[in-house]
């Protein structure tokens, strides 16, 4: 088949970003040419600021260099304007004529900074801050003159400030509005970060409306008069007071445009052969001026040139940081609040970066704007609640205070990316300093969390570390990177976690194979992160249907066992509720003793954990263990772990409750069953709460008058304690409550989503309606849980002592030396 | 001099060491070989391939992963291993020795002399 051609104009960050999405998908589909009006390649134009601060070198900042174009096939024309655009004949037309005809175009022109329309406004010295040239003549203006004055005290205004600064001029930031980053900030911060800024010898004169840029004797720009009257000296004077999407040449070819080029939600203009991304676009309305939601737009973009023809741009939710070395500034959504909004403030004068500030708005039960300054580390929490809606009136009364709680282990205290040192630890996991993972954006070109993760490593095993990654990566890139609305499972579907599990209910789908084929995955036999879930949702959706697919799952639930570093396996016995017996216990030591097993241990759950076992001798030790009557422990699972209990009532003299009875109760209703992560329950016989109820994901107290439940808590990385979900009186009240809660947890939470992340996403009230006031509900929830366990109440190793999945555990075959 | 040759050409031999439906798709099987384990994938095309069973990061027993198209993922820290070479999906580095595997009707049969491009036998 003959090559469609594909013509692009504008060779920027969200035309090249769709270029590249487009080549994954369609490889061999086009005959690519690209015009860019800049002499350069593709280049990171938010790392012009790091440039200009002299923190980086423009060679850094390509993304994209001429051998790309090159191995892609790609014909670029770099410094090469495009100044007429024929639609009836299909062809573009530059300055300098070079020709080129396309049965696609994409338009990708970004945007014109925007030129005060005063007298001197072209007078040498005169510049905007937009391009590597501008950056350069910044530079050199810096070599040779004294008095720099930046018109607009945006994000744009005040990084090319901070550079110009950092290169020794003396810098005026002068502003109409009364207060700096009026569009980002409320007074109080932006007062905050004025006061910093001043600290680092910036100046600032607000207020004041620009009415002559004044020549000096050389022709070059020399002074800056106000309205009022007043003057100063300025030899380099940068407008930053805004930008316009660059749709002239649309415009001139009578493609439709209103702010920017008018797109609908496939990123398509009025002509069905012009497609449009990136600043120059208006989509719903709305022009985009971070890079975040350009890269969506590519996304779909790239998509639907593909003629794939799936997924939408619907918009997105942006956020700001200001990317000056040493303050954190974060803001989004609605900031200022007003009618029918309230504040929540916490405030403090005194504080490392010259005070703290935050305050967060709430509309109803939800978080519609923040603006933070002096601490950021609690911004993507904060960003997420906006975007997702979560319903915050549970967590209301600490939502200040972060998502950060004291004892969360992993980081040595360490929260605020922007004030850590280059060689300040990270990842503790993987012993990543932040220099590795600023080094890794800003060469690498790397835009979101998962890129640092495959390349750096860091926040890639325990994960503790995510929040300060996504602060560096927010801080080095300035925008902060807003997840797309709907989060596609991995990289062979567009379907999220939510629409692939409504798919399987639905259309009752139950088989792996099923649900990919329905759903067109990209990937013929799937990959190690969706196929895990879509085992786990196809199992827990028709458990009497679904055949558990045993290499979809992770080698522990495959082997029942858990795989150990030197690639050995640990067995753990279930003893229901923590309670021993004497011939459990000799069991267990009989087994070490035959097996030679070389170590032994306690577990925080109450079980004991036999290490070093071969994997051929696992249906062995399995044997012997269920022939004296002890069954799998569960230890490798995403599944019921354990229930933890203290002595209770029947021991201790302040037991108001048989908190033993009824751990083994609970348990024997629960062992067996999988869940989307692994899941811990405990019961405590009275408030003095021994068995630490209230850090699992199920907790039980005792009070005098019956039981106390709680919900979503855990111990490790992030300790989250439980919310408090109801007080019940029976044992049965117990059985059935946390049940349901069980079941509902089974069924709705995402694969690797514990009890507390979910919690906190769809909100507390949410769970109280679903297993405290729905009293239908909670009953058929919690039949469905012991319908299930009719299916998956059973000892998987007794079935393996018997020779079930013999392959697992032999070895195809012994080449003897 | 000449031990050496006996050696190769022993070592070049085609050894049966199961059948197809030994192996179940998408999984792996073990050969235990005095130079140490072999790890022996079918995928779901069932396509077979040989790979030393350590992964070039922490030593990891390949054959206990995930398989997936013509991939394996490690079970100890996730690095993706490419059947048919054994070099580690980018942007991890390293491989894992490969072997060569021939299927005649439904049995498989292995060579114990590696193929050349890894230095990690
Ligand atoms: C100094 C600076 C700092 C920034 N910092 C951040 C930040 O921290 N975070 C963030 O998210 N965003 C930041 N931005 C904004 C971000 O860089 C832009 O949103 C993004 O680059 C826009 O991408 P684009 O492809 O739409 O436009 P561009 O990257 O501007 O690309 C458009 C290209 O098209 C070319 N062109 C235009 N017309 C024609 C024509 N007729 N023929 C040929 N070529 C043409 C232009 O020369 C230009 O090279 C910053 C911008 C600047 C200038
Ligand atoms: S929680 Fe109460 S009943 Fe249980 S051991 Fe502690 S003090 Fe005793
Ligand atoms: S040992 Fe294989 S990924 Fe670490």
């Amino acid at each position: 088949m003959k090559k469609l051609k594909l013509v692009m104009i504008g060779n920027g960050m969200a035309g090249c970003r769709t270029l590249e999405e487009l080549l994954k998908l369609a490889p061999d589909m086009y005959d690519i040419t690209v015009f860019g009006a800049e002499p350069h390649p593709n280049y990171n134009r938010i790392l012009l600021s790091p440039v200009l601060a002299g923190e980086m070198m423009l060679p850094d900042i390509v993304l994209n260099d001429l051998a790309w174009y090159e191995n892609n096939g790609i014909a670029l024309h770099a410094g090469k304007t495009v100044t007429k655009i024929d639609r009836v004949k299909r062809k573009v037309i530059a300055a300098d004529g070079t020709e080129a005809g396309y049965d696609r175009l994409l338009l990708a022109t970004g945007s014109l900074p925007f030129i005060l329309p005063v007298p001197g406004k072209d007078l040498p010295g005169v510049i905007a801050y937009r391009d590597i040239a501008d950056t350069e003549a910044m530079i050199d203006a810096a070599k040779h003159h004294k008095h720099a004055v930046v018109i607009g005290a945006g994000l744009l205004g005040l990084e090319a400030a901070n550079g110009l600064k950092l290169r020794g001029m003396d810098v005026t930031v002068v502003h109409l509005a009364d207060w700096i980053m009026e569009r980002q900030l409320d007074k109080t911060a932006a007062d905050l970060l004025q006061k910093s800024l001043e600290a680092k010898g910036m100046k600032f004169l607000l207020g004041k409306q620009t009415a002559e840029l004044v020549g000096g004797e050389s022709g070059r720009v020399a002074a800056i008069k106000f309205k009022d009257g007043a003057s100063i000296p300025a030899e380099l004077v940068v407008m930053a007071v805004g930008i316009r999407p660059n749709i002239k040449l649309a415009e001139s070819a009578g493609i439709h445009c209103e702010r920017g080029i008018v797109v609908d939600d496939t990123l398509q203009t009025f002509d069905p052969k012009i497609y449009a991304v990136g600043e120059c676009v208006a989509h719903r309305g709305i022009a985009y001026g971070l890079v975040a939601p350009l890269f969506e737009q590519a996304k779909v973009c790239a998509n639907h040139l593909a003629e794939h023809g799936i997924g939408r741009y619907t918009g997105s939710v942006t956020s700001t940081k200001l990317k000056v070395t040493g303050i954190d500034v974060f803001s989004a959504g609605d900031f200022m609040g007003g009618e029918g909004t309230e504040d929540l403030l916490l405030s403090d004068p005194k504080g490392p970066q010259g005070g703290l500030y935050k305050k967060l708005v709430l509309k109803g039960n939800k978080l519609v704007g923040a603006v933070l300054y002096g601490e950021s580390e609690d911004s993507n929490w904060y960003f997420k609640l906006m975007r997702e809606g979560t319903d915050i009136s549970a967590l209301r009364h600490r939502l200040l205070f972060g998502e950060t709680h004291l004892g969360d282990s992993g980081h040595g205290g360490q929260s605020r990316a922007a004030a850590m040192k280059d060689s300040d630890q990270v990842c503790d996991c993987n012993g990543v300093c932040k220099g590795d993972i600023v080094k890794a954006i800003t060469t690498k070109g790397l835009f979101t969390l998962d890129d640092v993760k495959a390349h750096t490593k860091a926040a890639a095993s325990c994960g503790s570390c995510t929040g300060l990654v996504e602060q560096i990566l927010a801080h080095t890139l300035g925008g902060e990177y807003s997840a797309p609305e709907i989060k596609p499972m991995c990289k062979c579907t567009d379907a999220s976690h939510d629409q692939v599990r409504a798919a399987i209910r639905e259309q009752h789908l139950t088989s792996i194979a099923d649900v990919m084929a329905k759903l067109e995955w990209k990937r013929a036999d799937g990959c190690p992160s969706c196929r895990p879930a879509l085992n786990y949702y196809l199992i827990s959706t028709w458990p009497n249907e679904a055949k558990d697919d045993y290499q979809s799952r992770y080698i522990n639930e495959r082997a029942h066992a858990n795989i150990q570093k030197d690639g050995s396996y640990s067995v753990v016995p279930r003893l229901f509720g923590g309670s021993v017996t004497v011939d459990q216990l000799r069991a267990i030591a009989d087994v070490a003793e035959k097996f030679e097993v070389p170590e032994m241990k306690i577990t925080g759950g109450q079980r004991i954990d036999l290490f070093g076992v071969k994997k051929e001798k696992l249906p062995e030790v399995w044997g012997f263990l269920t022939e004296r009557g002890l069954v799998s422990g569960h230890a490798y699972g995403k599944a019921l772990r354990t229930v933890k209990t203290c002595v209770g009532s029947d021991w201790c003299r302040f037991g108001v409750q048989d908190s033993t009875q009824m751990g083994i109760d609970l348990e024997e209703m629960t062992w067996g069953s999988w869940t989307p992560h692994k899941y811990k329950m405990a019961v405590s016989g009275c408030p003095r709460n021994c068995a630490e109820a209230t850090i699992k994901d199920f907790g039980v107290v005792g009070i005098d008058s019956g039981w106390e439940l709680h919900v979503g808590g855990n111990g490790g990385v992030k300790v989250r304690a439980t919310d408090l979900l109801c007080r019940v009186t029976t044992r049965e009240e117990v059985l059935e409550y946390a049940g349901a809660f069980m079941q509902i947890y089974r069924e709705e939470a995402r694969y690797l989503e514990r009890t507390a992340p979910w919690i906190e996403r769809v909100g507390l009230p949410y769970i109280k309606t679903r297993v405290v006031e729905d009293a239908a509900g909670r009953a058929s929830a919690y039949k469905r849980l012991l319908e299930s366990q009719e299916v998956y109440r059973f000892d998987p190793w007794a079935e393996r002592a018997q020779g079930v999945d013999k392959h697992e555990f032999t070895p195809l075959k012994v080449i003897a030396a | 001099m000449m031990n050496a040759i006996v050696e190769k050409t022993v070592q070049e031999q085609w050894i049966e060491v199961g059948g197809v439906a030994d192996i179940p798709r998408d999984g792996a099987r073990v050969v235990k070989t005095p130079l140490g384990d072999i790890a022996v994938f079918r995928n779901m095309a069932d396509e077979v391939f040989a790979l030393r069973d350590k992964c070039p990061h922490k030593g990891g027993p390949l054959s206990q992963g995930i398989v997936y198209g013509r991939r394996v993922a490690c079970p100890l820290h996730n690095w993706h291993i490419a059947l048919e070479s054994g070099m580690a999906v980018a942007p991890d580095e390293g491989c894992a020795a490969s072997f060569p595997v021939r299927v005649e009707g439904e049995r498989v049969y292995l060579s114990l002399t590696p193929n050349e491009h890894c230095s990690n036998h």
